[in-house]
């Protein structure tokens, strides 16, 4: 497989958040407003290249019956020192992303990769799977949180967009309107990619 | 003679969704008019620009998916009609729009279109504008007439709180001399049309009888005036008009008992004990989701059957 493929693959064939559909979880919770999304995808991508190297290092010395537990310890090694970071240089970002952090731990997308590409594939390529992921998950997170963004508070990254008169559609930046642009995101991809052909 | 040879059925009754959607609209009618007569023209401009909405999307949307257009069945317009009902005569102009166009985009037509929606799309749209603009779509208005009461609604009236003023008698409720909805406010003027419906055999009285039986028997036992709660509020408009919506409440007539009481159980446990002052389009937005499987456990014992013993 060519390298540079390895970071497309990430971002539009096996695309977490539209594709693989995984990591749902933070997916709809962070995605109220776009920077807490861009925080989310910039801890994960972290988490996740620096899981991918390591597990790829180590992967002829996990034995294959402990793997899993294994893989998890690694994963939270790396998401403690992002929690480190968080809280002494951006507190304000860890304050509005609170559990989601450590919940990194358990985000499927980091053990998914792990197992499916990490523990076969050499460091290098286990690298560059690690920010195409990464990647794809962030602008996947970004989407999502611009559209329920400008519609339930108008306003992108904090600066307003609507105008004044704008009365926001307080239920975008609720529970429902994270499930609504999800799904009806999720559609617009398929559409877009089936009509290409051959991707999906 | 002519011989046609076909599979059945043979004989085909000249009922279509046109015509049974004709009879919908000639049966809200009186509570439009009424509306318009209590609440002035705003009133009917707001459900000119819901309906007008709702056939657009529904136009554009199938031309967008090159589906058949189905804007002839009149379906759209009974949604935008029962949307502008469910809004406050004082939201502005833009948000029965909104409201219509995600009943037709969202609800409907992502579902599959006509006959597919797992929940009304007019109490779809409803429960869309209250969640994104719940100041607006809960700010009444006092009516027109010159018996004006005071702008809040009689159910916020009884629920107490920051709604203060003299409970309305049960005539002016029975009329419709009171706050609400656009197309709520009079249950003499729903109850016309719903006569029509049950005389057009367009709805039968099993969900409208259950649900409202049930609002009867349960605000009785919770010791409250049950007249208060059948003429207040939107129960005669649900029940009538959107509890008894073919594709979203069961088939089967027992189902449909279920179903309404299920609908008058969660309406009265809202109303007496629950945050909002009204509950009817949530209860039956909750009993349409729960619908295929009161179908489910309703489903009748084909001829023949021997009961499983489990």
């Amino acid at each position: 497989m060519k390298l540079f493929k390895v970071i497309t693959n990430g971002i539009f064939n096996e695309n977490p958040t539209f594709r693989l559909v995984l990591g749902t979880c933070p997916t709809l919770a962070v995605t109220t407003a776009a920077v807490n999304a861009l925080g989310m995808g910039a801890a994960t991508t972290f988490v996740l290249v620096g899981s991918n190297v390591v597990i790829a290092m180590l992967k002829n010395f996990i034995p294959e019956q402990v793997r899993i537990p294994a893989f998890v310890v690694v994963i939270a090694s790396f998401v403690t020192v992002v929690q480190m970071l968080l809280k002494a240089f951006l507190p304000a970002l860890n304050e509005s992303l609170g559990i989601f952090i450590p919940l990194i731990v358990v985000n499927c997308i980091i053990l998914a990769r792990a197992e499916s590409f990490a523990s076969k594939n050499k460091v290098i390529p286990s690298l560059l799977d690690g920010i195409g992921i990464g990647i794809g998950f962030t602008l996947g997170l970004l989407l999502i949180a611009s559209v329920r963004e400008i519609l339930g508070n108008g306003t992108i990254f904090g600066i307003s967009v609507m105008g004044a008169a704008y009365q926001p559609a307080l239920m975008m930046i609720l529970a429902p309107g994270g499930f609504l642009v999800f799904g009806v995101m999720m559609a617009l991809v398929n559409k877009i990619s089936s009509k290409k052909g051959g991707n999906a | 003679m002519n011989l046609i040879s076909t599979s059945s059925p043979h004989v085909r009754t000249n009922e279509s969704v046109k015509v049974i959607m004709m009879d919908v609209l000639i049966a809200l009618m009186p509570a439009l008019i009424w509306a318009v007569y209590i609440f002035g023209i705003n009133a009917l401009l707001i459900t000119v620009v819901s309906v007008l909405s709702a056939v657009i999307c529904e136009t554009a949307v199938e031309a967008f998916m090159k589906k058949p257009i189905t804007t002839g069945d009149l379906s759209a317009v009974v949604t935008g009609i029962l949307v502008a009902f469910n809004v406050s005569p004082a939201v502005p102009i833009w948000m029965p729009a909104i409201g219509s166009a995600f009943a037709i985009l969202i609800v409907k037509q992502l579902f599959g279109g006509i006959g597919q929606n797992f929940m009304n799309p007019a109490l779809g749209g409803r429960a869309f504008l209250l969640a994104s603009w719940p100041v607006a779509m809960t700010t009444w208005v006092t009516t027109g007439t010159a018996s004006a009461v005071s702008g809040a609604t009689p159910l916020a009236i009884m629920k107490g709180g920051e709604a203060v003023g003299q409970l309305p008698s049960v005539w002016n409720m029975f009329i419709g001399n009171i706050g609400g909805c656009i197309g709520e406010v009079s249950a003499l003027a729903l109850l016309i049309g719903a006569a029509y419906l049950l005389y057009r055999g367009v709805i039968t009285w099993r969900i409208p009888v259950s649900f409202i039986g049930t609002v009867v028997v349960l605000t009785l036992a919770f010791g409250q005036n049950p007249l208060n709660h059948i003429f207040a509020g939107g129960l005669m408009l649900g029940a009538f008009f959107m509890a008894t919506d073919y594709s979203s409440s069961p088939i089967t007539a027992k189902g449909q008992i279920i179903f309404g009481i299920g609908c008058g159980l969660l309406t009265a446990v809202i109303r007496v004990f629950g945050g909002y002052p009204e509950g009817v389009s949530y209860s039956i937005l909750l009993m349409n989701v729960a619908a295929p499987l009161i179908d489910k456990f309703t489903k009748p014992r084909v001829y023949g059957e021997v009961a499983k013993s489990v």
